[in-house]
């Protein structure tokens, strides 16, 4: 069982560094999902498979989907990969990525020191989960039930049509 | 489920969130920056879940539950604002809204 560990982690920075190296905005998008499935199968195997499940309905499943109906909607075409590439440059990445060697070096050494902790082979079942969610964090979940609801109020307006009509007077703001 | 070290998982989760911190850093299309910040937030969400493994508590699934409510929300708006940009603007670049009308 820890080679399937092994395995999907190398898979997930594998697809995460095609992630953030692709030009094309599409392409990018499909190896995040495969990034994100990977990292669900990490989640079933380390014994949380509730959170493996969320993960792929939800993140992979709704919100990457949005991504793409978005990114489709935009209609960018090859002119976009075009302008990737100028502006994708060694000279942008190779100052952070030395920035962040260095930090995952730190990161790295802090754990290596630290003592040999296991993860047990024991599941947290989906029924704990909700128990837990549902007694002990029952305000954090009214909570995050206001912030979806801000997030479908904003969304809803910030993706209205208006078109701007300029009358001899006055100018107004016409819903198409 | 096997004996796999805490520390791996949390060197994994810390590999994920630096790649996502250098894809948020060097970008220029906002597309591009909005997928890096999902990168890191599903990097954090696996730090905890390890966590949570590793107590053998829910705690760490209910946090990441609240990640993923969080992260559903902030992409629904910022996706909003990308096609308001791109109407307004026509392009993808992060740097034409640098100026306040008037």
């Amino acid at each position: 069982m820890t080679f399937v560990f092994y395995l999907a982690a190398l898979i997930a920075v594998i697809s995460t560094v095609m992630v953030i190296t692709r030009l094309n905005a599409v392409h990018a998008l499909l190896y995040l999902i495969v990034s994100l499935l990977a990292v669900a199968v990490v989640f079933f195997v380390i014994g949380a498979p509730f959170a493996a499940a969320l993960e792929v309905i939800v993140y992979a499943g709704a919100i990457l989907v949005l991504f793409v109906f978005v990114i489709m909607m935009l209609n960018l075409g090859p002119a976009s990969t075009a302008q990737e590439n100028v502006w994708y440059t060694p000279r942008a990445w190779a100052g952070p990525a030395v920035l962040s060697v260095i930090l995952a070096l730190e990161v790295f050494y802090v754990l290596a020191v630290s003592a040999g902790e296991r993860i047990r082979e024991e599941v947290v079942s989906p029924k704990e989960v909700g128990y837990s969610l549902y007694t002990d964090y029952l305000l954090a979940v009214e909570l995050a039930a206001m912030l979806l609801l801000a997030g479908i109020v904003g969304a809803y307006h910030l993706g209205r049509f208006r078109r701007l009509i300029r009358h001899r007077f006055l100018e107004q703001n016409v819903e198409l | 489920m096997g004996n796999v070290p805490m520390e791996h998982g949390l060197i994994l989760a810390s590999i994920l969130f630096l790649l996502g911190m250098v894809g948020l850093l060097s970008r220029r299309n906002i597309v591009f920056l909005l997928m890096s910040v999902e990168i890191m937030l599903n990097a954090a969400g696996l730090a905890f879940i390890v966590a949570g493994s590793r107590w053998v508590q829910p705690e760490g699934q209910v946090m990441f539950i609240f990640i993923l409510a969080m992260a559903a929300a902030e992409v629904s708006v910022g996706l909003a604002l990308i096609i308001q940009l791109h109407r307004k603007f026509k392009t993808l670049d992060a740097d034409t809204a640098d100026n306040l009308r008037g």
